[in-house]
């Protein structure tokens, strides 16, 4: 079956006004199957928002190709759904409404549109909530109506950059629980960026490790446990051994066997 | 409706106070925060209205004493006799004002909108016209305005034309501070639903922008009455402006100063109007967001 996306040996390079050209990523391969959630997990600065931002279809590779469904020329500029780190929520408009926003700009009339967002921000736990404006509402609650923006426009792929970086550690553990709740009624792929390994630990089918600048897949192992028995998880023996691998790989300065030595043509 | 007050750290559970935030408030709850708004207003003005009584108490008591020539200086008492005297003529004469106020206001908003959004779509425009606009506030309106009266003529139009070039810049370039503020995160997540650069600016970047705006028009608003007297004080057969200039030519000071009196409490209704203008269009930048109650 064709893997939902595959991105293949890419490579994103900036020139900079004086010196050698910045390398933002380099021969990044990775491959996301229908109804996976994958996890990212990398240092700051490694260039996760860069790759999402190259699935999102917001910029293009220098080199190496991303593709949709196996299809490398596909658009993906309107066809994944991207939740940022910040939730982005317009301020003049009550929360329903910004939940709608993408629906809007795809062209869903504002009255089933609604509808739609109102049967998930009752599965959302924001019932009630509806005709709030953003400055009204908590932290938590914003990024749950980010959330339930980015799933109505959802064909496939969700992104997403670090959702809960910007909660406190309560709300942010609550909302991953709720997360991991939720997910198996949502029937969506997902690729979540980190920089916490225990939430990848926590949520996702796989991970990946990338490297700091220039960022490179060093890792990619699967979670062995399901995501429903993933209660009290970390004194399992599999994953305390899988935790200390991923940090290991993530604090080691040094490079790690299986690097990419392919010379790149000039561009 | 017993209110009390808290001091910050009071512990002690307090009933909701706020029924603003339920979409359903009664009747009684929506009186109740019109009032609680009047007072706050009328608690806000008290130190001024003190301080202007104290000020016309000061005059008066003056004016009695050092005995100086009603031609110069007329009490409050006569200033008052006048208002009241006059006030046909001052009504009439306001309503001019008034209306070529408006309409260059709205003239001025208007177009300034317009000449924003095409400087914002196209760069080659704006590079073109941007410093064309600067330079064109480099002049005076002080000497503008008898050019425009020898082109357009003692009636309106030399007025409207004038409110409307004083008032454009400050729109224009608060509009365009606002659009440029316009959070790039945001501009990337509308990219990413598929939309149109049209779309963005429709959607985000200019309801994003009406706040700046806002403060733009206020600005706009305190030049258009002053350009809007000036030009009627240099020319005209109507107006406030007209009118004080009629005053002084029969050396009524007091009537002079009655017309000053009705100038700025027009320029106060205008505030007033733009402030009201500004709560219902925008209600939401004014909501008190939740970090400010911890």
């Amino acid at each position: 079956m064709t893997p939902l996306l595959e991105v293949q040996q890419v490579m994103v390079r900036y020139k900079t006004v004086q010196g050698p050209p910045l390398v933002a990523l380099e021969d990044i391969t990775l491959t996301i199957n229908q109804g996976e959630f994958i996890g990212l997990v990398g240092p700051s600065g490694c260039g996760k928002s860069t790759l999402l931002a190259l699935i999102a279809g917001l910029q293009a590779p220098t080199v190496g190709t991303v593709a949709l469904y196996g299809d490398k020329a596909a658009k993906q500029l309107g066809r994944v759904a991207y939740m940022p780190q910040r939730d982005l929520l317009l301020p003049w408009r009550t929360a329903l409404d910004n939940a709608i926003t993408g629906l809007e700009v795809q062209g869903v009339a504002r009255g089933s549109a609604r509808a739609r967002a109102q049967q998930l921000f009752a599965e959302f736990g924001l019932a009630g909530f509806e005709r709030m404006y953003p400055a009204q509402l908590s932290g938590g609650m914003r990024q749950r109506v980010a959330f339930a923006r980015t799933v109505l426009v959802a064909n496939d792929l969700l992104l997403l950059d670090e959702p809960f970086g910007a909660l406190d550690a309560l709300t942010r553990a609550s909302l991953q629980e709720w997360l991991a709740a939720i997910w198996g009624k949502l029937g969506l792929t997902c690729l979540f960026v980190t920089h916490d390994v225990d939430e990848a630990l926590l949520l996702a089918d796989r991970i990946y490790v990338l490297t700091k600048r220039p960022g490179r897949i060093c890792l990619e192992r699967q979670v062995p446990i399901a995501r429903a028995q993933r209660e009290g998880m970390f004194v399992h023996p599999d994953i305390a051994a899988l935790k200390a691998e991923l940090l290991a790989v993530l604090f080691d300065k040094q490079d790690k066997p299986g690097e990419s030595s392919v010379a790149y043509p000039d561009h | 409706m017993i209110q009390q007050t808290h001091e910050q750290g009071d512990t002690t559970p307090q009933p909701p106070v706020n029924p603003t935030l339920h979409s359903d408030a009664s009747l009684h709850s929506h009186l109740w925060k019109w009032r609680r708004w009047l007072q706050r207003w009328f608690l806000t003005l008290l130190p001024a209205l003190i301080c202007l009584f104290l000020l016309l108490v000061v005059w008066q008591w003056y004016t009695m004493q050092s005995g100086v020539n009603v031609l110069l200086l007329p009490s409050p008492f006569l200033v008052g006799t006048a208002l009241v005297e006059q006030r046909d003529l001052l009504w009439s004469n306001m309503l001019v004002t008034l209306y070529e106020t408006a309409v260059g206001l709205v003239t001025a908003l208007a177009t300034g909108v317009f000449f924003t959004t095409l400087m914002d779509f196209s760069s080659w425009f704006r590079r073109g016209i941007y410093p064309l606009l600067v330079m064109s506030q480099t002049v005076p309106f002080v000497a503008i305005a008898p050019l425009l009266i020898v082109w357009f003529g003692f009636g309106l139009l030399s007025k409207i034309f004038l409110i409307t070039l004083v008032c454009f810049f400050p729109i224009t370039v608060a509009l365009t501070d606002g659009l440029s503020a316009t959070d790039p995160e945001a501009i990337k997540l509308y990219r990413t639903f598929g939309a149109s650069r049209v779309r963005i600016f429709w959607s985000l970047r200019l309801p994003g922008a009406v706040p700046a705006l806002f403060s733009g028009i206020r600005i706009a608003v305190s030049y258009s009455i002053l350009s809007a007297i000036f030009s009627e004080y240099i020319g005209a057969t109507a107006g406030l402006g007209f009118y004080m200039q009629l005053n002084q030519s029969t050396f009524s000071t007091a009537g002079v100063m009655a017309t000053i009196a009705v100038v700025a409490l027009l320029t106060a209704s205008l505030f007033g109007f733009t402030h009201l203008a500004e709560h219902l269009l925008i209600p939401w930048y004014y909501i008190p967001s939740r970090s400010a109650e911890k």
